[in-house]
């Protein structure tokens, strides 16, 4: 079991050159360097301006619509039997997922620097209809890159896209997936850096971008962390969120590191980690660089990054923020897989039991959660990112239940192996 | 002396111009691929870029994007690149330098590609997504051999920076015409002629042109500004265009003695 470390982590990580002990950095080409030394300029200074943490907090409540409550799953953790579960209800949030926390700060940011374009990369589309969304409420121009294969998984998310006033890319290049459209971002900000702002989903990518996101959404952790004082009169024993790139961990965890917590990263592990469909890049890939950080990755022994694979396109990515990975190096949080098939049975049993859809990505933090539980006595209390809501998963999760079951007439719903 | 080096000295000498050419390695197939790398050289060119094929190269565009699939699917690797450049150390003395992404370098390890780069007959290394910043490791990993570590220059490359990176470059120093990614087209005269200056009057090694030259009229305005031209995309459009035809050696010799009349005409 992890225990913190003895040494202070908050306000510790990334040093001046935004790494992370050896992960992180700037691994960019020469013309987008300018791009992130005026990025991170600007975002030093409004970091520390009182204004804009003002427009920032008054955004997240009035249009975001913060803080989300937290929740206790009784009814779930009396049918596991053990530990108690508490949901921190990101699905709550205006366009129902956390991801609206990042664009919020990051739109502000792209105002305050006077850009008039924003640009994002998307996978579920998830951060791509946040990223319309408050490319709409700034009055942005704004083009999100978008693999073909995903815009044929994930059409309702392209339709709301459009009707934000975005402009949908299809990208064609390489797997046509989530990993080629950040590619295909970054050539677009190359070539537009000057009035563009490139608004990255996650806690991922160069410098400033893992600090910057972790920092805007850490007000999943602040939130958490008093409500949980609040109500309980103690901290949570363990908390888990989801890692695709990591950010609504990032958010939960932060607050918490100097805590004596416990904290389970789920990665998704697909068809299981013994397939070489999973998207598990800390435990199973390797250090190396993609999109600007040196991180965990999915990868051959050639340092060609592999196509990752899982039911949940949020998690669908072959790399890691770089702090993630370094808190896995300290071992200050334990990263563990998730196949499909319990992130599934997870989202029956939510719905069941509470009344709750998630998404298909928070089901992967619910489903360690409820292995955790059944090993915990009743006293201890389990704090999981409920990240988004499941209404985008609906049709998809339809689809494979039905392929389950022809596939095995043992399986039934919310069975529990 | 570095062979680079030692390429610009004999050019500055005769007052020419260097003709600096990248082929991503194994593109269409490795064999192939040596066929048409050796045919180059021998067809006038002053410096090889040999590409190193990588999954995610976000700093291209379409074209050498496609060149680098199109070899990774055909089984080339950064040991077969290396291979590449030994064999044909064996047949020229036309300076080779590595020019790729960092991921593939820092899997193989980097004191490793050092030690065989070097074995290989390799003189430079040219790393896209590898600022002076970052390079730390590298240019550690390098020490003891004679490879270059050459940088680029972008045009959205502030004043200082450009002084602390003309700096840091080993052998020359990369002038990038445009912003944006590789591929041929879309080059501004006038501007690329005032930054070159700029960037020349701060650089004490030779400044080369590169991204969006076509051919031997593009090589032939742009010379005059810069002590060589790189010309890549125009160069992998050869193959692109007919990856499949016996001639490729013949057709990549043919493209090539455009852009050096051109440069000597400049």
């Amino acid at each position: 079991m992890t225990s913190p470390n003895s040494t202070p982590l908050i306000g510790q990580y990334p040093d001046a050159s935004g790494h992370f002990g050896p992960y992180g950095g700037r691994f960019v080409g020469e013309t987008l360097m300018t791009a992130l030394l005026d990025v991170e300029a600007a975002w030093n200074e409004a970091k520390n301006d009182p204004a804009f943490l003002s427009d920032f907090r008054a955004m997240l409540r009035d249009y975001a619509g913060r803080p989300t409550p937290l929740d206790c799953a009784d009814r779930l953790s009396d049918h596991i039997g053990g530990a108690r579960i508490w949901l921190k209800r990101e699905d709550c949030t205006h366009t129902g997922a956390h991801k609206i926390n990042n664009v919020v700060g990051q739109g502000l940011l792209a105002r305050r620097m006077g850009k008039k374009r924003v640009i994002a990369e998307t996978g579920a589309g998830q951060h791509g209809v946040a990223t319309a969304t408050i490319a709409a409420r700034f009055g942005f121009e704004c083009k999100v890159f978008m693999g073909t294969e995903d815009i044929r998984r994930q059409a309702p998310n392209v339709h709301r896209m459009e009707l934000l006033g975005t402009d949908v890319i299809p990208v064609t290049s390489g797997t046509a997936t989530l990993k080629d459209a950040m590619n295909e971002a970054l050539r677009y900000w190359s070539g537009t850096s000057a009035d563009t702002f490139y608004v990255i989903g996650t806690v991922s990518g160069p410098h400033p971008y893992p600090e910057m996101v972790r920092d805007f959404q850490r007000v999943i952790g602040d939130e958490a962390r008093a409500q949980f004082l609040e109500k309980c009169s103690q901290l949570p024993d363990l908390l888990v969120a989801c890692v695709g790139g990591g950010s609504n961990a990032m958010g939960l965890f932060y607050p918490f590191l100097d805590d004596p917590c416990e904290m389970i990263g789920a990665e998704a592990a697909g068809d299981g980690l013994d397939t070489p469909r999973h998207a598990a890049s800390i435990v199973g890939g390797t250090p190396g660089e993609l999109h600007g950080a040196l991180t965990y990755l999915l990868q051959n022994d050639e340092g060609q990054i592999h196509e990752a694979w899982s039911i949940s396109a949020g998690l669908d990515y072959p790399g890691v923020g770089p702090e993630h990975a370094l808190l896995h190096d300290l071992k200050r949080v334990t990263y563990e897989g998730v196949t499909d098939r319990e992130a599934l049975d997870a989202f029956q049993l939510l719905c069941q039991f509470e009344g709750i859809i998630p998404a298909l990505e928070s089901a992967h933090a619910l489903a360690a959660a409820i292995r955790e539980a059944r090993k915990r006595p009743k006293d201890q209390t389990i704090l999981v990112n409920l990240s988004g809501r499941g209404d985008k998963d609906l049709d998809h999760v339809g689809q494979v239940l039905e392929k389950f079951r022809s596939q095995n007439s043992e399986f039934r719903m919310g069975s529990e192996q | 002396m570095n062979r680079i080096t030692q390429t610009f000295n004999t050019l500055a000498a005769a007052n020419r111009k260097a003709l600096v050419t990248y082929l991503t390695a194994g593109d269409p197939d490795p064999e192939t691929s040596f066929a048409i790398l050796r045919a180059a050289c021998d067809a006038g060119i002053d410096i090889l870029e040999l590409g190193i094929p990588f999954s995610d190269p976000t700093a291209d565009g379409p074209v050498i994007q496609a060149a680098s699939q199109r070899a990774l699917k055909a089984g080339m690797t950064l040991t077969k690149t290396l291979d590449l450049a030994a064999r044909l150390r064996k047949e020229v003395d036309t300076p080779i330098m590595l020019f790729g992404y960092y991921n593939p370098l820092f899997k193989y390890g980097l004191e490793r590609l050092a030690k065989e780069a070097s074995a290989a007959g390799v003189d430079g290394l040219l790393v896209v997504d590898l600022p002076p910043e970052e390079a730390g490791p590298l240019k550690a990993a390098l020490v003891g051999t004679d490879l270059q570590l050459v940088f680029l220059v972008a045009p959205t490359t502030r004043p200082d920076r450009v002084q602390m990176i003309a700096q840091e470059t080993g052998g020359f120093l990369y002038l990038i015409t445009r912003a944006g990614t590789t591929g041929e087209g879309g080059l501004d005269v006038e501007v690329i002629r005032k930054h070159a200056a700029e960037v020349k009057a701060v650089s004490p090694l030779p400044v080369c042109l590169g991204f969006g030259i076509r051919n031997g009229q593009d090589a032939q305005k742009l010379a005059p500004m810069a002590d060589g031209i790189i010309v890549g995309s125009a160069l992998v459009n050869v193959i692109a265009h007919a990856p499949a035809a016996p001639d490729l050696p013949e057709r990549m010799a043919a493209k090539i003695r455009d852009l050096r009349n051109g440069l000597d005409r400049a």
